[in-house]
């Protein structure tokens, strides 16, 4: 059964995620960052449907682990989609999105071969192990991508702090799922760790970008030279 | 052996997301002067050293908490604390790198100032409405 944690953390991340949409609105942001604000409806659906489905037949389902993990892949397709429109405004003024969108695609499709091809290679050939599968490597792929993302924001002396802060957000996030699925799959046991990490970090993604919709104005400017963990 | 260059990969750059999350936190905060009452409250004028930190942590927790404040004052706060790791440990033997954690404690606590006189701000106006009604 999930903790008591995880029951407290789950309406904060709710809200939080509402708070986004509600914050990118007000700000009139929500369609410059459409596909962050989709992405963030749609997990807030996800997590309703969640917790019906766990009310219904139970934390140790057979329902329960299907619809959790392949909403989980759904979403980081979804997550995956958003970064890219992240890397489009990054590369607007190099005109690059067609590049964009087609390397993304390919990488996507990609992606979901290798992970086919891991899965094949097993004994148990279970469709559910090919979605847990493509998850972490979705997050490993995802931790990449931002990584790239990041080098060309201080390569092209990005200054959007909104835009600079909702890169960094997402990259936290998928470095620690990605740190996550690595160490569940090195020491399977810590459950009791592998189990609080993510509905916490799940909470962070939303808060974090809601600061950046709410506090963060479009027009503020940073130099980028201060982001550099190596003082320059 | 994948799993565990996975987790390794990650953690640095985890690390180096967050560095770079919380100085983007710091910088945003920085341009902004404070009001006369905070500088007399903290004593604070123009910079803040590490050792404010503490002190403006601790007068920030007396005022009523403002919604979206709590995000960046938690990730600073992490901050801080990896900051003081490093001039416990590291800094200690490289002066260089010990200035540039000093810099970066002031930031931080500079960075609570700002939160502190928006905290008393939103207060302000939170009484002002009680009074209208």
């Amino acid at each position: 059964m999930p903790g008591s944690v995880t029951y407290v953390l789950w309406p904060l991340t709710l809200l939080a995620q509402v708070g986004v949409v509600v914050c990118s609105l007000r700000g009139h942001s929500f369609r410059k960052y459409l596909a962050l604000n989709l992405y963030m409806l749609s997990s807030f659906f996800a997590a309703i449907l969640r917790f019906s489905i766990l009310s219904q037949y139970g934390f140790s389902s057979k329902e329960y682990f299907y619809f959790y993990y392949y909403s989980e892949a759904l979403l980081t397709v979804c997550l995956f989609f958003g970064l890219i429109s992240l890397y489009t405004n990054v590369l607007t003024e190099l005109k690059a999105e067609r590049l964009v969108h087609l390397a993304a695609t390919l990488l996507l499709i990609g992606t979901a071969l290798f992970s086919y091809l891991v899965i094949r290679q097993s004994a148990n050939k279970m469709l559910t192990h090919f979605v847990v599968e493509m998850s972490q490597n979705l997050y490993f792929v995802g931790l990449v991508l931002t990584y790239v993302l990041w080098g060309a924001i201080m390569k092209l002396r990005e200054t959007r702090t909104r835009l600079i802060q909702l890169v960094l957000s997402t990259g936290l996030y998928f470095s620690a799922f990605a740190a996550i699925y690595a160490l569940r799959n090195l020491y399977p046991s810590l459950h009791a760790i592998w189990g609080y990490l993510p509905p916490l970090i799940a909470l962070a993604l939303p808060v974090a970008w809601a600061y950046a919709f709410w506090r963060v104005p479009e027009e503020a400017r940073l130099a980028p030279a201060r982001l550099a963990v190596v003082p320059r | 052996m994948t799993a565990a260059i996975i987790l390794v990969c990650s953690i640095v750059i985890l690390a180096q997301f967050f560095v770079s999350y919380c100085r983007s936190l710091l910088a945003s905060s920085a341009k902004k002067s404070l009001s006369p009452e905070v500088q007399e409250v903290t004593g604070i004028s123009s910079a803040a050293s590490g050792e404010d930190f503490l002190r403006v942590k601790q007068l920030l927790q007396l005022c009523p908490e403002h919604p979206q404040d709590d995000t960046g004052i938690q990730a600073v706060s992490g901050y801080f604390g990896l900051l003081n790791l490093l001039r416990q440990t590291f800094a200690q033997a490289l002066p260089k790198l010990r200035s540039w954690v000093d810099f970066e404690r002031g930031q931080c606590a500079y960075f609570l100032a700002v939160a502190l006189d928006r905290r008393i701000n939103f207060s302000r106006d939170l009484l002002a409405q009680q009074s209208n009604h």
